[in-house]
C-alpha cells in the first residue's frame, strides 16, 4: 500500500469552489426566469375549492383576476367579515366589476380582446349569491370568458 | 500568461458566489411557482330584450336537473342525491340514447340544468361543476377511445372536435333563487 500512497503527496487538495459562482449564477438564472413578481396584494381569504377537471391558464397577461372572500384576519377590524370583492388592490363593489373589466380592456391590445379571459378566485367559503353577482356584471360587461380558480386534486 | 508570471493581481472573484448566492435568495423568496389553474366555463351573453327564453322546445325528459340549497344539498331530477352519485348519475342520463323514455333522447340534446340557491356555498358547487365535467370528460374519453383509440385529450384538434360534437357539453344555469333554508 504503502508503494501507491507515495504518488498522491501528503497533502490532499482542497475540492475547488471555483465552479461555484456558475452553480449559483445558473440557479439564480433559472428563478430570475420562473419568477413572477405578485402585482397585487391579497386583501381576501384565497382558499381555493379543489378539482380535477382543471385546465391551465394560459397567457396570463391576458387574465383579469377578480377575488372574492371575506377579509383577511388583519383588515377585519376595518372591514367586517362579510364577503367582498376585490379588484387590483381595492375592495370594490360589484358594480365596480364592468370598469374594471373595461379598463383591463383598454390596456390590451384590440386583437387580444376576445381571449381576455376573467379568472374568479374565490375562497371557498364564500356564498353563491356574491359570485352570482359577480357573474351577472361580467355579463354585463361581456366578459364572457371565465375560470373558476381552484387547486387541483387527484 | 505572461502578466500572471509577473504577478501583476487579478480581480478577486471569490465574492462572486456570495453575491450570486444574495440575489439567488431574493428571487427564490420572491417566486411564486403557483400555476394558476381552474374550471374553464363560458357565460350566456345578456339576452338583449327582457323576453323570457322560450323553452318548450326542448322536451322536458331531455333536461336533467340539478337544485342546490343554501344546505349544500342536491335535488336531482326531484330526488335527494349524494354527490359523490352526481357523476354517475348525469353519465347515465346523457349517454341514455333512448333506451330509457325518461331519459335523454341523446347526448346532443341532453341538457344538463344546474340551479343554486344564493345561499349555496362556492365550494359545493364547484364540486357539482367539476362532477359534471368529469362526466362529459369520461363520456368523449370512452368515445375516442372507441373511435380513435386515444384518449380525448391526446386527440388532435380536429378529432377533438369530431368528439366534441358527438357529446356537447350542455351545461345550462339557472338564475339562482332565494329558496331559503
Amino acid at each position: 500500500m504503502s508503494k501507491f500512497r507515495k504518488d498522491t503527496g501528503k497533502d490532499t487538495p482542497g475540492i475547488s469552489t471555483a465552479s461555484l459562482p456558475d452553480i449559483v449564477f445558473m440557479l439564480l438564472f433559472f428563478f430570475m426566469v420562473t419568477t413572477v413578481m405578485r402585482e397585487t396584494t391579497i386583501m381576501v381569504k384565497q382558499t381555493m375549492p379543489e378539482a380535477t377537471e382543471i385546465k391551465k391558464l394560459e397567457k396570463k397577461s391576458l387574465v383579469s383576476y377578480i377575488y372574492v372572500g371575506s377579509p383577511v384576519d388583519r383588515m377585519q377590524a376595518t372591514y367586517g367579515t362579510k364577503a367582498r370583492i376585490q379588484l387590483n388592490d381595492a375592495f370594490a363593489n360589484v358594480q365596480d366589476i364592468p370598469q374594471y373589466i373595461n379598463a383591463e380592456r383598454a390596456e390590451r391590445d384590440e386583437k387580444e380582446i376576445p381571449f381576455m379571459t376573467a379568472s374568479i378566485k374565490a375562497d371557498k367559503d364564500t356564498k353563491m349569491g356574491l359570485v352570482t353577482d359577480v357573474k351577472q356584471e361580467l355579463r354585463k360587461a361581456n366578459a364572457l370568458k371565465i375560470n373558476y380558480s381552484t387547486r387541483k386534486t387527484n | 500568461m505572461a502578466r500572471r508570471s509577473k504577478g501583476a493581481s487579478e480581480i478577486n472573484a471569490g465574492s462572486m458566489a456570495d453575491i450570486a448566492f444574495l440575489l439567488l435568495i431574493f428571487f427564490l423568496v420572491t417566486t411564486t411557482m403557483d400555476v394558476d389553474t381552474g374550471i374553464a366555463r363560458k357565460l350566456p351573453p345578456l339576452p338583449e330584450d327582457e323576453i323570457e327564453q322560450d323553452d318548450s322546445q326542448i322536451k322536458a325528459k331531455n333536461i336533467y336537473i340539478v337544485l342546490i340549497n343554501s344546505q349544500n344539498q342536491l335535488l336531482v331530477e326531484g330526488q335527494y342525491m349524494d354527490i359523490s352519485e352526481l357523476r354517475a348519475g348525469a353519465k347515465a342520463f346523457i349517454n341514455n340514447k333512448g333506451r330509457d323514455p325518461e331519459s335523454s333522447d341523446s347526448p346532443q340534446k341532453a341538457i344538463i340544468s344546474l340551479q343554486n340557491d344564493r345561499g349555496t356555498s362556492y365550494e359545493t358547487y364547484i364540486k357539482v361543476q367539476n362532477e359534471l365535467a368529469a362526466a362529459y370528460r369520461e363520456l368523449r374519453d370512452n368515445r375516442s377511445l372507441i373511435k380513435f383509440g386515444k384518449k380525448y385529450s391526446d386527440l388532435n384538434k380536429a378529432k377533438q372536435k369530431e368528439v366534441r360534437k358527438e357529446y356537447p357539453q350542455k351545461i345550462s344555469e339557472a338564475e339562482p333563487k332565494n329558496i331559503g333554508g
